[in-house]
């Protein structure tokens, strides 16, 4: 069968199983959206080719399965760049299209040239730019193997025009041989000697802790994380990252650790003598100064990338291994852990002292951005989905949202990318129609990607946007208050410009705006009601309302500022 | 027991340098991918050489030189094999590498410093590659350490063109204590 190299990419994607691409066209990837039309794959015309990239990621975090985004050359291809940077830093699986230039024109500054491959060298798990039709199919077989399988990750295929418009005969590899990729062997064999270190290690400790990692969510190693951490009684911490990945509701969770994370789930990291690394990688928003971080502690670090091993904290034993397998082998290797219960006794006296608070609300005409968050949540059927933008929202959100599922905190981390809240939730929508999908949002974050809102109208997927509206660049202020004596510079937003409600309304949403509790429960109440449209909650908040508790930037754990109210008056 | 070659085979410079010979797909993009894993990694290399490999179109062979003080070797390693289109990696702490480089210098000659700069190609073992009646070409191929002293003794002439070509490894065949 004779095929356009366009016609082959898109029968490559439908061998792929993809059933959603988010995409928006233009001149050099033209070609590729006439087989569109016939295809059974269902495109989603988004409004800004960074909606579609957070949106593919939205996608990828809700089901485990790669997301597909397809832009065309040039300022396309830029501006699918910062989805790329936030997926290679949160391992999520991508693969994005970029239409390119005719092979005869690349290197000549053609119009919409742009060097797409060079720029995302260094933010994609690999690229590659297509050199004839004939390679379509393995090239698009391997950037899917590449993106999905090992530490996931974003691959990028640039697809020069006269490509797609040239003749192919149609193939598909039958098997990941024929992918030509000598350089890439994700296949561990599990080194069964560090299993038994581990397990040495393990039933020594006597104040151990599992942090858990997104590895772990990638892993989908919920359930042999349940029955490990039961087995063992240890206490475990869920990274921002790997929020879900073990259910808030269990009595042996102390919550996240970190920069914004509870001062019991910080202290007894800063405390353990063993810290069981399930997928996570030390980020420095979590261990502070690395120096003072879990200084008395033998690392076991489990992780499926071993250039992750003594990066950034030199491990005791390393256990090259996804999370699933390793659990399960510690399992086998009958890992049990000493009598805690002394361990278990200073660690309930900490969440007795520092639970996770906020100042009481006797003013019904007050809102406090943590209740909206606890209201909305309340509300929530199980297994509700919920997104965040970049600021004190998403860590109120991660704070007091209670997760109880994997796959249910869509969130920019390593990044940090402001916008992500709003394409990312209808990137979810489309992974999963069957749950609600809300949007926790910073008002500056809103700003940045709202208009796929309209996206979310025309194609059908409604999502809830909740925009804590405290007229600031929230996060920034905090610190400018907080370290930079208040001298507030280039902060202030202005609550009502933009006027939401009329911008909602705008762009096919319903707008809605909560000033008192008894409004915040009316909106919530009505946005729960409506599954036909996208609503959008202007909730005005204080903007003097701080995250706590808080690790300054590159300061010890140990120095960990809890909330005001918990200051111990001397 | 052969006799000690010129300035002893071994490589006595301080040792913080690694040698990794790196396999490598013969693709498009393939030495940008690695220097810029490098630059945005903050690894330092000193020096680099790349050649087809083994006869074969489809690999090619770097020799990367790289700082080991920048950063460990195990990190540098494991960055580099997630390179996909990285095959292999050999790693050769010096000691346990035999490591050659060619070097080619171009003196300007007068009938005061002929003389002079023969004795060096004696003495270094060199070799005179090319003459005319200005100038003549040398070349050295050895130690790392050889072509720094040669290229030092060379300094003292007033023109000199000079190329190094970066080193090549390959591990030694017989582990030896001394050193
Ligand atoms: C694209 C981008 N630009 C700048 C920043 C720096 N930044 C981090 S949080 C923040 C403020 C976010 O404001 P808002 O969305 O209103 O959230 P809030 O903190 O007020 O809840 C800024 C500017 C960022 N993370 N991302
Ligand atoms: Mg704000």
């Amino acid at each position: 069968m004779e095929l356009t190299g366009a016609q082959a990419l898109i029968k490559s994607l439908e061998h792929e199983g993809v059933e959603t691409i988010f995409g928006l066209p233009g001149g050099a990837i033209l070609p590729v959206y006439d087989p569109i039309r016939d295809s059974s794959i269902r495109h989603v015309l988004v409004r800004h080719e960074q909606g579609a990239g957070h949106m593919a990621e939205g996608y990828a975090l809700a089901t485990g399965k790669p997301g597909v985004a397809i832009v065309t050359s040039g300022p396309g291809a830029t501006n699918i760049v910062t989805p790329i940077a936030n997926a290679y830093m949160d391992s999520t699986p991508l693969v994005v299209i970029t239409g390119q230039v005719a092979s005869a024109s690349i290197g000549t500054d053609a119009f919409q040239e742009c060097d797409i491959t060079g720029i995302t060298m260094g933010i994609t798990k690999h690229n590659f730019l297509i050199t004839s039709a004939e390679e379509i199919p393995r090239v698009v077989a391997a950037a899917f193997h590449i993106a999905t399988t090992g530490r996931p990750g974003p691959v990028l295929i640039d697809f020069p025009k006269d490509i797609a418009q040239s003749k192919m005969e149609w193939w598909y590899p039958e098997s990941i041989d024929e992918l030509d990729l000598p350089g890439y062997k994700p296949e561990i064999v599990l080194d069964l000697s560090s299993i038994e270190a581990a397990v040495a290690l393990i039933s020594e400790a006597e104040r151990p802790v599992l942090y858990v990692g997104g590895g772990t969510l990638k892993s989908d190693a919920t359930a042999q994380l349940v029955a490990f951490a039961e087995r063992t009684k240890m206490p475990v911490v869920t990274t921002l990252m790997a929020r879900g990945a073990f259910p808030d509701s269990h009595p042996q969770h102390l919550g996240m650790p970190g920069m914004h994370g509870t001062y019991t789930a910080v202290t007894a990291i800063q405390k353990s003598d063993l810290l069981i690394s399930l997928g996570a990688r030390f980020d420095d928003r979590v261990t502070g100064k690395i120096s003072a971080f879990a200084a008395g502690a033998k690392i076991i670090h489990v992780d499926i990338d071993p250039a992750e091993f003594n990066k950034v904290k030199p491990a005791t034993v390393s256990v090259r291994s996804d999370i699933a397998t390793a659990l399960e082998a510690f399992d086998a290797a009958k890992a049990i852990s000493k009598n805690l219960d002394p361990w278990w006794e200073m660690l309930n006296g900490w969440r007795e002292q520092y639970p996770l608070v906020y100042a009481p609300t006797d003013d019904p005409a007050l809102l406090r951005p943590q209740e909206i968050i606890e209201a909305i949540a309340a509300s929530a059927k199980p297994g509700t989905i919920v997104s965040s933008g970049v600021g004190q929202h998403q860590m109120w959100t991660s704070q007091f949202w209670k997760f109880d599922e994997p796959r249910t905190w869509i969130n920019s981390g390593g990044a940090g990318t402001m916008g992500f809240g709003v394409p990312a939730a209808i990137g979810a929508k489309a992974a999963r129609p069957d749950v609600d999908v809300w949007c926790i949002d910073g008002d500056g974050c809103f700003q940045m990607t709202a208009q796929e809102l309209v996206t979310a109208t025309s194609e059908g997927f409604p999502i809830k946007v909740a925009i804590l509206n405290n007229a600031y660049l929230g996060m920034v202020r905090q610190w400018q208050e907080m370290f930079y004596e208040e001298r507030f510079s280039e902060v202030f937003l202005d609550a009502d410009l933009p006027d939401y409600v009329k911008w909602a309304e705008s762009m096919g949403a319903v707008g809605l705006r909560a000033r008192t509790i008894e409004e915040m429960h009316d909106a919530i109440r009505q946005a729960n009601e409506i599954h036909d449209r996208s609503v959008v909650i202007d909730f005005r908040t204080p903007a003097s309302e701080m995250v706590f508790p808080m690790v300054a930037a590159g300061a010890s754990n140990d120095d960990i500022m809890v909330h005001p109210l918990q200051e111990v008056k001397n | 027991m052969a006799p000690e070659p010129f300035l002893g085979d071994v490589d006595r410079s301080p040792v913080t340098h690694h040698i990794l010979s790196v396999l490598v797909e013969n693709k498009a993009g393939v030495l940008a991918r690695i220097a810029g894993l490098f630059a945005r990694r903050g690894f330092n290399i000193y020096s680099l050489a790349v050649a087809p490999s083994e006869g074969q179109a489809r690999f090619s062979r770097v020799t990367i030189v790289v700082d080991a003080e920048s950063a460990p070797i195990e990190q540098i390693v494991g960055q580099l094999n997630k390179l996909i289109n990285v095959v292999a990696i050999t790693d050769l702490a010096p000691k346990d590498a035999l490591e050659r480089e060619l070097l080619l210098a171009s003196v300007v000659t007068n009938s005061e410093n002929r003389a002079q700069i023969l004795g060096l190609v004696e003495s270094f073992n060199a070799s005179i590659v090319d003459v005319d009646a200005r100038s003549l070409t040398l070349m050295l191929a050895g130690t790392p350490r050889a072509c720094d002293e040669l290229e030092k003794s060379l300094e003292v002439f007033a023109e000199v063109e000079l190329h190094r070509t970066g080193r090549v490894a390959l591990p030694r065949l017989t582990k030896t204590e001394e050193n």
